[in-house]
Order: C-alpha cells, then structure tokens, then sequence
C-alpha cells in the first residue's frame, strides 16, 4: 500500500533528477522519454489510488520521523483519502499533458539563448527536470498528513516557479518578475509559518488529525498575550500563506507577471496547480476554519475583492497570456469566495474544473503564440480560426466553461459557488454576491473579447507592429528593464500567415477540452451533494455552506435548465454580447471609451497602482532603511563613534601624555616650580 | 573504544601535524605540505567519527573524559569531554578543516606550508575549546585560536588586512580579558576548583551573577558576535582569504554561542533568566536590522557576512527563549550556519579566483560560462534563504516555533527572516548569476573545475541530508539539552 502511493511522488522526481542531472547524457529524446514515463506512472498510481479510494480505502500514515524535539513528533507521511485522490489525478494528468505539449513548445529553444552561452545546449532539458520536480513537489503537497511536510511541498512548488518564470534568465523581466514571485510568496509564508508556529505550540502536534481532534479547545482558547480568540489568529495566519500562494489582494501581484515564464508552465503551475495550493489547503482546514466567523468573513471579503477587481483588469490586456492570467485570478477568486461560505467542496470543485479549462486555455494561448512566431499581443492577431482550427475549437470550449455557459464544467462549479453566496449569512456575504454577480459579465466580457480579437474579424498579422513590446510595457514600475527584448518575440513577418501547431502540442489540448466540458456534468453530485467528501470536509451546522443547494437539486440536467432562467446566465449572455459589439461590430467605440473615461482607464492600466506602489514602498524602502541603519548605524555610530572613537581617544591620550614626557631636564624643572606654587597659593589661601 | 583518548587526537593530530607540514619548509615543498595537510586533516577527521557512533544519546554526562592533572598548584586539569552539546562541532570543525586544505590547493601559491599549518593548528584548538571542561584550558585553548587566525588574515588577506586583523584581534582580546577576571573570581568562589562543571553546581547571589553574566556576554557576545559589537566581522571576512572566512564563519562564530551554553547559561542560570529579556533583544534587532543591512551590501562577501550575523541572531535567540525546540533549534542552526556560510564563502571564493573582485556590480550573467557553478550557488543561496529540505530551514523553523510557543510576538519578528533572507540572498544571485554577460571578464569565465566540484558537492550533500533528515543531528542533543534547561529552572540563589 505504501509503496503504490510512494511511485506517486517518486516516479516524477526520479525523471526530474535524471533529466536535470544527466541531460547531456541522455539527451532530448532521453530527457522528455523519462520525464513522461515518470509522470505517465505518477498517473496510473494515482488512478490507482482513487480507485482505491473510491471502495473505502483511505490511509493515514507516516513514512518516517523528520525530527523530534520537546515532545514535538514531526514526520514525513501521507494522507490518502478522496480529497487527495482527485487532486493527485488533477495534478499528475494536466501534468502530463503539459509534459506532452512541452515537446512542441521547447522545440526550438535553442534559439532563445546567444550563440555562446552554455546553457544554450541543455535549456530543453532543464525544462524537462524543472516540470517534474514541481510534479513531485505538487504531489507531496497534497499527499501530506501534516503541516511541516505541507509547508515543504509548499515552498518547493514556490522554488520550481522561481526558476521557470526565470527559465529565460537573460531577460531582465524574466528574472525581475521571478524575485518578485518569491518575495511576494515569502510574504505569505512568513503567516503560514506563525499560523503553523501557534498549532504546534498549543496542540503540541502539527499531524492534521491529531490537531483536528484538537479544534474545539483551540476554539475556545484565547491566544496569550493578546486576549485574540486564538483560532481566528490561526486561520487568519494561515490564509495569509494561501493568499501569498494563491494569488489574493493584495498578494496578487506576483501572478501577472509570471508569465514571463514559458507558457507550459503557466499552464501547469499558474493556473491549474500550484496557485491553487492555497485553495486546497484552506478546504483541509475546513474543521479548524469552520470554527471561526472572523477568519471565513475575511476570507470571503479577500476572495470577492479579487474575484471582481482581477477581473477588471483583464479587460484592458492586450498580451493573451496576460488576460489569462488575470482571468486566474479572478477565479482563484471565486474559489476563495467559496471557501468562506463554508462551501469547501464547491471551491474544490471549481478549482478542479478549473484545472482543466484553464490549462486548456493557456495551452492554447500558446499554441496561438507559437503559430503567431511568439508575438503575444491581441492587437496583431484576429481570424486565425482559419489557420488553426483545433486551437481555435478547442479555445472557443475553454472560453465557454470559464464563462460558466450551461451544461460546461464551469457552469456547474460557478453557480453552485454564487448560489452558496446568496444563501450565506456570514458578515460580508452581501458584498460577496455583488462582486460574483458582476465577476460574471466581466468573465464573459474579457473572455471573448480575447476570443474575438484572436480568432475572428480581420487578419491584422504580418503587418508593421505597432505595439511590440505591449506584454513587456506593463511589467512592473519601473523603466529599465525596457531594452530588451532579445529576439524572441519576432512575430510574423509580413505576408507570413500563422500555421496549426504540430500534434504534441494539439493532442494535449484535445484531450483537456473533454474534461473542460463534460467533468462538471458528471461529478456535481457525488462532489458537492453526495458522500464524496464526507468525513473530509467539515462544515459547522451553524454555516449554510451548499445546504439550501442541495435541497433543490435534482439532476445536472435539471440544473442547467434552471441555470437559463437565473440572472448569472443573462449576465454572461450579456457579457458576451457586448465584446462581440465591441470588438466585432464597432471596433470604434472601446477606443472612444478609453479616450472619455481616461482616469479609469489609467487606473486599469497601471493595475490599481499596486505595483507602483511596492516598487516604492516596500522595495525602494527596504533599501533606503539597509542603507541608513548601515551608513549612521554600523558605519556611523558603531565603528565611527565606539570602535575608531575609542581607538582614537586611547591615541589623543597617549599623544597628550607623550608631550609631557620630553626628556629635557629644564622642561621637568619648571613644571615642579609651576607645581610648587600652585600647592603653596593653596596652602597659604587656605590658611 | 573509551581508551584511546579520542579528544586528545582530535586536538593533537591536528596540531602536531600543522608543525609537521610547517617543518617542511619553503615553497619548494608546497606539493608535499598540501598532501600532507590533506592527510592530516583527513586523520584528523576520521578519528571525530567514533565520537558520533559510540555517543551515548541517553545520558547527558559528560563523554569520552580524560582528565590529567596540569598546574597541581592551582588545581588546573587537562581535563576533556563532550556532551550533546559539543560533540557535534568537534565533528563538524574537524570536517571543514578538509574542505579548508581542499579550497586553497591552488590558490595560495606563497609560503603554503604556513598557511596549511595555520589553519591545522586552529583546528585542533578550537577542538580543544570545545572539549575543555577546566576553565584555564578553555581560555588557553580560546586565546590561543586567536593567533591563527590573525596570521591568516595579516598575512594572506586584501588590501586592508592589517586594519582588519587588528580590529579582530582587539574586539576579541577586550572580551576574553573580562572573560578572564571571571574565571578568577569563580576560582575563588568554589574554594580552589577550576573545573567548569564544579563551577555549575556553585551557588552564587544575583549581583555577582550578574556581573559574570556581563563579562561572559561581552567575551562570547563578540565572537558570536551580537549586535552591536559586530563590525569586526565584516571587516575580517572581507580581507581573509577563502578558506579563513569558511573556518571564521563556519566554526569561529560558534565559539562564542557554544560559550552561553557551557558558561553563561549554567553557572549564572538567574542572571541569565533575569537578562533573557536584553538578550532576546539583541538577537532580533541581529536577525531584523542585520538583514536590512545585508541587503543593501555591494560586496558579497560583506554581504554574506551580515547574512551570518543575522542567522547567529537566531541562535542567541533560541537560546534565551529556554524551552528545547528553541536551544536545539540553536544548535542545528549553529551547525547548518557552518555548511551554508561556509559553502557560500567558497563559491564566493570561486568567483573571486577567477575574477578578483567581490563586487556585485562586477558580475552579471555568470551561469552563461559557469553553469554547474550557478546550480551550486543556487542550492546554498536557497539553504541561506532557509528552503525546507535544506539545512538552512531546519534551525530556523525550529527557533520561530519554539519563539511562538515562548511569545507570539517574539515569533512574529523573528519570522521576518523568512522575507528579509530571500530578499539579500536572491537579489546577490539575480545580480551575479542571471541576466545577460555582463562584461568580457565574465565572458572568460570557466566552470568549475573537479577539485571545487568535489567540495561544493561535499557541502551539497550535508546541506541536503540535513534538510532531509535532520533527526539523527538532535537525537544526541535530547539528553543535554534537557538536563542543561532543567539546571537553567533551578536557582541558584
């Protein structure tokens, strides 16, 4: 038993550690051979395993002990129960299928790197081992039974995203928005390390189960010092890591820019995986999070924000993967909204529909880049549907589940989460359910106005570029990464026209866009209403959570007929709609609406100034605190004033004291006469 | 097993063979003293392992005890052992000194025998310093360490090595003088005895306490060092060579901490429960305004120095907050701090060989010309930052819990490592190793060769099997640790 679920894990990192170490000797071939097969067994196990699962049987064991101290027992172990089992078969299948497209994407890679780098030769197989380790990484995430190894696979995925979004480290974007990443991340996991330093503290174990079983007391224990309920301060520093790993306002702005990674890997990692580390965890808490008011309003405030304002800034985008990503956002948004209605099973659901359609839609944005000759921006594509049908059928289904069109997977996990909404009652939930309300006109809005301007209207490719450098113009605050932009993003060359990618690149999104469509209709009962997740999810009898839903569910079928006469349904309707007249039928007027509301538009341009913001407060502050706290503190106070002060003073007293030590004989002689006088004076005035 | 005098090797053959390979000369022989330094600090190594393998983890006596007598008339004894909290940097010093003759092979090419022979010599002192369990033989030991080291800097260092050698010699010697007063007085007291573990059981009133605590903090204070008597240390590592900053952070800072715990914690255990509160203070305002310093360095090696202070931070930290997750989450960092700093030095002495220069803004896009090189500097850069599943994790999130069990807040500033350590050491990496070449020096560059190889993976290995498996590092640590804050609980007054 133990052994199947460690060929999960280990099949990948075995493929990782040969790819990335023996690259040279095994090359290419030998390289994306291993990798696949390690990820392709990683699969079947876990199929496996969710077989297994699915007739009861469930594991909870440790592997070995990390490290005793105090009465404190941290191992390595896993948890193997349904929640687990489908994110392991959501992992490991949109990991292969990325593993697949990579063959097509890195193809040529060779020619990002200058002629002389030595990286040049082996960049395909680094690829290769980086998206197996985070495979791995991935896995012993959510395989975990206990905080410590969570927070290793954690911080592992955190490494892998680092060196992807800097896989092209000669690009100053590249490896500026990478650092970003990280730090931002280690924001969020500097209060996922306290939330976990208070469990351990007080329940003296960081095992799920045995702190589980602990919940109630922590419940009603008051964190010393503070007279803080001590579960909110818990779950509130844990969500701070999911905000961090998940992307939610204000820890958001890593995710856009992470694209200066290749576009397998914001499939993979920025969409349909590790961003959503955060979501799982939080449904893994659920027992400690249910018990805690406080800390689901904030989560479901945080995750209404973003849901809608994410959601915004998609619709000014001009490079494709950047409206992807904003799109990401506002979904992990959703999800989050989810969770603090208590409706942990509808944000796994989603989060797992979502794995499907959003990877689905990243490959294909890259599909187009690839057929475009890596030009990203919008505004030099349009009617490629003729050039490259599979990615535009394929887009067109991906499009369609994220807007949540009925009987897609996205209809089903969107409006059981907007329903969870209405019926909630927590604080927040008003503002909750306004922001997904009006999130879904914005989803169908931005999402087809992507749809549009790639796929139809006019041929606007192989023309003069008016705007080259549109994804690299909105990096980040600052100006001087600007200049450069190597010679990647060539585009088409005029007269050139867009080719259908080869089939390792169109397999994959194939076989994603059957799930994107059919997944919902055939798991929404057993996940959200039947005994899929009992025993793993908690919900307090005090919250609604999918209650109200569940009574008046009859069917999927059923659901979708129902859906047409809800207010979501018109709203994307809607939203479709109006960028089909926008960006089909009267191009003219977005650009009118730009010039008239200015303001706004800047405000959407610059992100909420977030960035900017940063860039000056947190980073440009940082170094000026260093610099002060160097130049007064150690070199001014410390060596100026103590050390060098002291040695001077030792030296002004020794030099003081040497003028009195001449040597001259009639130089002694006339002090003692000084001093005579001075005692008699003193004598005689005394007297 | 218990009758070879393993301490005495470890102290001995070290040193002894230092004057060997000093006997052979001028650089004429340089071939024959490096084999033998290699051979020697091999032997030297190889004679530590049965400290680990025959220790007895369930008891926190002392081990391994030899005891001669020394000067009769003052009662001084030649007297050694290790309990869990030496024996692993008796090992761990005895392990660098190997890596220290590997990395300067080739690159001190003037009077090498010399500086061979320096470096064995510290070696077995500084063994000595954590084995002596008689007060006059720690402080001979201690004070004898200091030459070596101030030979290594003064002779082989940069451009300003004589002010460096000098400050460092100074800002220790001021602190060892108290140190010594100290000594004395607890001579007196315990009515003739200079055994430190006479010395724990003596009972002593607070204001003498006090006052011992003080000249024992000003003595390790500067070793460690703490905040504010640091600035020796960037000096120094900036104008040593590799392979002094590699001894100087991986074993020289931990004298100091090492003393706390053998001195400072039980002979004065109410001074210390009484001033725990200035500790504590000291060591987050090392691990926050150390890390804000660190971050704005141009030269790595200051860089990397202000790194160490703030991860020693931690280690004063964790053992003033006096629970077990916080003493042995001390000691981990203690002996982590020793593979990542010194791995850190060396890959810096690496750039350094080959570009003579430390400075950042000199470098840019290294991993074009030294790929396998960046993937090193990467691995350690990472363990400095404190990833899970590198040794530089385990100490660190041992000390924040048991920070937050001790006082949330406590936990709370010290957690800001977590973003201030990335931030430093990821924004030197992004500077030096990404990025496009930056210059035709860089362009020239080659990758490392087999002898870096082999003690960069060396340093890799430790660094990830520590991370992995970091359980039989405390399972020897239990036993003393417990004892020793369990004596801490009880007054002495």
């Amino acid at each position: 038993m133990k052994l199947l679920y460690l060929i999960v894990p280990l099949a990948p990192l075995l493929g990782a550690i040969v790819a990335g170490l023996f690259g040279k000797a095994v090359g290419r071939a030998g390289a994306h051979g291993i990798t696949i097969l390690g990820v392709s067994i990683s699969l079947l196990t876990s199929l496996v395993v969710l077989f297994q699962v699915m007739n009861g049987h469930t594991f909870n064991g440790d592997l070995y002990t990390w490290l005793e101290s105090d009465g404190l027992k941290l191992s390595i172990g896993f948890l193997i129960d349904p929640l687990t089992a489908v994110m392991m078969v959501v992992v490991t299948f949109v990991s292969l299928m990325v593993h697949i497209y990579t063959i097509g994407y890195m193809a040529h890679d060779e020619e990002n790197w200058p002629e002389d780098s030595l990286v040049r030769t082996h960049s395909y197989q680094r690829f290769f081992s980086y998206i197996s380790l985070f495979t791995f990484s991935m896995l012993m995430l959510v395989m975990s039974n206990n905080f410590l190894q969570l927070f290793f696979g954690w911080e592992a995925v955190g490494l892998v995203s680092y060196l992807l979004i800097g896989f092209w480290y000669e690009r100053p974007t590249a490896i500026y928005a990478n650092m970003k990443a990280f730090l931002v991340n280690r924001v969020g996991d500097f209060g996922f390390l306290l939330g976990i330093g208070l469990i351990a503290a007080y329940t003296g174990s960081l095992n799920y189960a045995e702190v589980f079983a602990q919940a109630d007391q922590l419940a009603a224990t008051e964190m010393a010092g503070t007279g803080w309920p001590l579960i909110t301060a818990i779950c509130i520093c844990l969500f701070i890591g999911a905000m961090g790993k998940s992307a939610q306002v204000p820890l958001h702005v890593w995710l856009p820019d992470s694209m200066e990674g290749p576009t397998p890997i914001s499939a993979l990692i920025h969409a349909a995986t590790m961003v959503t580390a955060g979501i799982f965890m939080v449904a893994r808490m659920s027992p400690l999070f249910e018990l805690s008011d406080g800390a689901l309003s904030f989560v479901l405030v945080i995750g209404a924000t973003t849901a809608l304002f994410m959601g915004f800034l998609g619709i000014v985008q001009n490079d494709i993967k950047r409206v992807v990503a904003y799109s990401t956002l506002s979904q992990l948004g959703y999800m989050t909204v989810a969770l603090g209605v208590s409706a942990y099973s509808a944000a796994v659901f989603n989060l797992i529909n979502h794995a499907f359609f959003k990877a689905l839609l990243f490959l294909g944005a890259g599909s187009v880049i690839i057929g475009m000759h890596h030009d990203q921006d919008m505004r030099n594509m349009g009617g490629l549907r003729k050039y490259m049908p599979i990615t535009w059928i394929t887009s067109l289904l991906g499009s369609l589940a994220l807007i949540g069109f009925p009987l897609f997977s996205g209809f089903y996990s969107k409006d059981s989460i907007i329903e969870a909404v209405h019926a909630s009652t927590i604080p927040g939930a008003g503002y909750a359910l306004f922001c997904v309300l009006l999130g879904v006109f914005v989803t169908a809005f931005y999402s087809f106005r992507m749809y549009f301007l790639v796929f139809h209207g006019e041929e606007r490719f192989g023309k003069a570029h008016h705007a080259h450098d549109a994804h690299h113009g909105d990096a980040h605050g600052d100006d001087h990464a600007h200049d450069d932009h190597g010679d990647h993003h060539h585009g088409l060359a005029p007269g050139q026209k867009p080719h259908e990618s080869p089939w390792v690149v169109t397999l994959p999104l194939v076989l994603l866009a059957i799930p994107s469509v059919l997944i919902g209709f055939f798991t929404i009962e057993p996940m959200l209403f039947g005994e899929w997740f009992k025993g793993v999810i908690f919900v307090g009898d005090n919250h609604v959570g999918l209650k109200e839903l569940e009574a008046s569910f009859h069917g999927p079928v059923a659901m979708a007929i129902h859906g047409l006469q809800t207010a979501p349904f018109w709203l994307a309707i809607g939203g479709v709609a109006l960028s089909w007249f926008f960006y089909m039928k009267r191009p003219d007027i977005p650009a009118a609406i730009q010039r008239t509301f200015k303001p706004i538009h800047s405000l959407l341009e610059n992100k909420y100034f977030f960035d900017r913001f940063n860039e000056i407060f947190f980073a440009g502050g940082a170094r000026a605190l260093g610099k002060g706290l160097w130049k007064a503190g150690d070199q001014g106070l410390i060596d100026g004033v103590a050390v060098n002060g002291s040695a001077r003073l030792v030296g002004w007293i020794a030099q003081m004291s040497r003028l009195f030590q001449t040597g001259h004989l009639y130089q002694y002689a006339f002090m003692m006469i000084i001093g005579v006088f001075i005692l008699l004076t003193y004598w005689i005035n005394r007297g | 097993m218990t009758d070879i005098p393993l301490l005495s090797l470890a102290i001995w053959i070290p040193i002894i063979g230092g004057l060997l390979v000093l006997a052979t000369g001028s650089d004429r022989n340089a071939p024959l003293a490096r084999m033998l330094a290699f051979a020697v600090a091999v032997a030297g190594f190889v004679v530590t392992i049965p400290l680990y393998t025959g220790f007895d983890a369930t008891t926190s006596a002392m081990q391994f005890v030899e005891m001669t007598s020394w000067v009769p008339r003052f009662n001084i004894n030649y007297h050694l052992g290790v309990d869990g909290l030496s024996v692993l940097f008796v090992i761990l010093n005895a392990f660098i000194t190997i890596l220290v003759v590997m990395a300067g092979w080739q690159v001190i090419q003037d009077k090498v025998a010399q500086y061979m022979a320096a470096f064995l010599i510290m070696s077995g002192l500084m063994n000595g310093i954590f084995s002596a369990l008689d007060g006059v033989l720690f402080y001979v030991f201690f004070e004898a360490s200091l030459i070596p080291l101030y030979l290594v800097i003064g002779i082989w260092g940069g451009a300003n090595r004589v002010y460096a050698a000098i400050k460092f010699f100074l800002y220790t010697l001021l602190g060892s003088l108290l140190m010594l007063i100290a000594l004395l007085y607890l001579f007196m007291q315990s009515g003739g005895s200079f055994s430190i573990l006479d010395w724990h059981q003596l009972p002593l009133p607070i204001e003498p306490q006090i006052l011992i605590f003080l000249a024992f903090l000003v003595a390790f204070g500067v070793k460690v060092p703490m905040w504010p008597v640091h600035t020796w240390l960037p000096d120094a590592h900036v104008e040593a060579p590799t392979g002094g900053s590699v001894v100087l952070a991986a074993i020289g800072l931990k004298l100091g901490a090492y003393g706390f715990l053998r001195f400072s914690l039980p002979i004065v255990p109410d001074a210390a429960q009484q001033l725990a509160p200035l500790m504590i203070t000291l060591s987050l305002i090392a691990v926050v305004y150390i890390g804000f310093v660190a971050l704005v360095q141009a030269d790595m090696k200051k860089l990397v120095a202000y790194s160490s202070i703030s991860h020693m931070g931690f280690v004063t930290l964790g053992f003033f907050i006096f629970n077990p997750l916080g003493v042995e989450g001390a000691l981990v960092q203690m002996i982590s701090h020793g593979f990542v700093s010194g791995a850190m030095f060396l890959c810096i002495g690496v750039l350094y060989d080959r570009m003579h220069s430390r400075q950042i803004a000199d470098y840019g896009g290294v991993v074009n010309t030294m790929p396998k090189f960046a993937a090193f500097f990467m691995l350690f850069a990472m363990a400095n930052s404190g990833l899970p599943a590198t040794s530089g994790f385990v100490g660190e999130f041992m000390v924040v819990l048991g920070a937050v069990q001790f006082n949330f807040w406590i936990g709370f500033v010290a957690a800001t490592t977590l973003i201030l350590g990335a931030a430093y050491s990821l924004w030197m990496y992004k500077r030096v190793v990404f990025g496009k070449v930056a210059n035709k020096h860089v362009a020239e560059l080659e990758d490392i060769n087999g002898r870096e190889f082999a003690f960069l993976a060396i340093l890799a290995f430790c660094v990830l099997a520590m991370g992995l498996y970091p359980f039989p590092f405390t399972e020897v640590m239990h036993a003393s640790v417990n004892e020793l804050l369990r004596h801490v609980a009880v007054s002495k007054l």
